[in-house]
């Protein structure tokens, strides 16, 4: 199968060796453009319509994300993203944040398009050429980007996380899982949903919008799972999921997992932990 | 200003599901249902923007018959109509054009969405809109600022990055959760709902689609993790002897 591979500087070898993978006939090339979605759009329009692949592959980054749907609509084509696996032409996706997986199947001529997620693949070398688009307009005006603040927790350094996710129900909660930290010595951190709530700062958010973190132990509490906070942490050497749904995918990487309820088992392990404490 | 807002009806966070005897989905019988999350936060920001530079806000959905309730609940919460395309389809290029067809009769100055379903979890609807419509875009929102004729928004990067992106009007922007607090539908506005227009139109017709789910399935376990349930007390006991003398981490 001809395969294009579309190589921005974030995954990169994970879209190399993923595109070797499904064919024989590669060519990889990255856009010598700054990006914005009119103008990747209309480069990747062009590379397709001189290479004729079967299959164009993308790293599913917010890059890829906000512009290859595009791109493939404009072939007709669904965008397959967020690939875990594959057996061209059969592309393995995870639905239902992370729940099920799904076998979708591609029906008919290429070319076809499909991203594949951070981490599924072993990164490899391989050559890549600069492509350089013709000139073309865009709508969108970017500007450069930037960070809200300078980190004041610095999650990456923790020996120990203990991290919260929506199963603590409200923000009057959030002690419970303090006192576990406490008692391990551990940086207290969270999924998204509980930083965009407010219940703690945005700094201490683990995912791929946050931090990404690989201490020796991530104790995840009534945390689910879902593939963006799993990305920030499945580096961890250690993965202890707390959780009261026995099919959450949090137990899917988990090395223990107790399936109950958080604010009977978090306390409990508080005691347990103080208990084995040698005494001043 | 004139503001639309695509959502998609999902199963209730949390509902225990099952495979359908096909394999090729869930079993929807027996399953509440609710507005996806990030196009909850797209509405709530469409109502906010109206708030401040007045117009109209016209919730739109695909779906079967049950997505009519969340057309109501979006109707409750304050949107003025609602257009239902009534089909069950998990094409998505099909749900865009559908998407794409009844809005290009309304001309909306500006289309709002979440930024990807918790259901399929594909994050393009929004995009394709863009393309099917000719409009300009910008995917996982956190601010949006109307100027005379254009937008100015915060688009969200991967670690803890950001950036300002301008674009005119009429454009599409996919909305990342978070952006805004959820409002509750009042009882005055589930009174009023039910007055308001809720229009049910067809959906358009595409060509075959270029990939179809075969068969879903539970993940299969990468790693065997050792599993405590019982009584809290016994477990985390177990789980703390682990962590001592097993994985050596405490």
């Amino acid at each position: 199968m001809s395969v294009l591979a579309i190589v921005e500087q974030r995954m990169a070898g994970e879209v190399l060796a993923a595109a070797h993978e499904f064919g024989t006939d590669v060519k990889a090339h990255s856009i010598d453009h700054a990006y914005t979605a009119d103008v990747y759009t209309a480069a990747v329009e062009q590379l397709v319509r001189n290479l004729h692949p079967e299959l164009v592959v993308f790293g599913h980054t917010y890059q890829t994300r906000d512009y290859a749907p595009k791109l493939a609509a404009r072939f007709g084509r669904v965008l397959i993203g967020d690939v875990i696996a594959a057996k061209s032409p059969v592309f393995v996706r995870q639905i239902f944040q992370g729940k099920f997986n799904a076998d979708v199947r591609l029906v008919g001529e290429g070319p076809h398009f499909v991203s594949i997620q951070a981490g599924a693949w072993r990164p490899s070398e391989a050559p890549v050429e600069v492509f350089t688009p013709n000139p073309t307009t865009s709508r969108q005006v970017a500007e450069a980007p930037f960070r809200e603040s300078a980190r004041a927790v610095d999650l990456t350094a923790a020996d120990i996380i203990v991290s919260v996710g929506r199963g603590i129900k409200e923000k009057e909660n959030i002690p419970v899982v303090e006192a576990l930290a406490q008692a391990l010595g551990a940086e207290l951190a969270a999924s998204r949903p509980i930083c965009d709530a407010g219940w703690l700062p945005m700094e201490r958010q683990v995912g791929s919008s946050g931090q990404t973190v690989a201490p020796k132990v991530y104790i995840a509490v009534g945390i689910s799972g879902a593939i963006q906070h799993l990305v920030g942490m499945k580096g961890a050497k250690t993965i202890v999921a707390i959780n009261k749904d026995r099919d959450a995918p949090i137990f899917e990487v988990a090395d223990y997992g107790i399936v109950g309820d958080l604010f009977e088992v978090v306390p409990a392990l508080v005691e347990e932990i103080k208990k084995g404490k040698p005494r001043p | 200003m004139k503001i639309a807002v695509a959502i998609k009806q999902v199963p209730l966070r949390d509902s225990p599901l099952r495979i359908n005897t096909a394999g090729t989905w869930i079993e929807e019988d027996n399953l509440s249902f609710e507005i996806n999350e990030p196009d909850a936060y797209a509405l709530e920001e469409a109502l906010q923007l109206r708030e401040k530079h007045g117009g109209e806000v016209i919730v739109i959905s695909a779906g079967p018959a049950r997505v009519a309730q969340s057309l109501r609940e979006g109707l409750a919460k304050g949107a003025d109509r609602a257009i239902h395309i009534d089909v069950a389809t998990l094409d998505i290029l099909r749900v865009a054009n559908s998407l794409a067809a009844a809005l290009k009769a309304e001309a909306p100055d500006l289309i709002l969405t979440g930024l990807q379903s918790d259901d399929l979890g594909y994050g393009q609807t929004g995009v394709i809109l863009a393309e099917l419509m000719g409009l300009p875009h910008s995917t996982i929102i956190m601010q949006v600022e109307v100027q005379p004729g254009r937008l100015r928004v915060k688009r969200e990067l991967e670690d803890g990055w950001f950036q300002h992106i301008d674009m005119p009007l009429p454009a599409v922007l996919t909305i990342q959760s978070g952006l805004n607090k959820l409002r509750y539908a009042t009882l005055m506005g589930i009174k009023k709902a039910k007055t308001k227009e809720l229009k049910v139109v067809t959906a358009a017709e595409v060509a075959q689609a270029s990939a179809v789910i075969e068969k879903i399935y539970a993940p299969e376990k990468n790693k065997q993790g050792q599993i405590f349930d019982g009584d809290a007390k016994s477990a985390a006991a177990k789980l703390v002897e682990k962590l001592r003398f097993e994985a050596r981490v405490l």
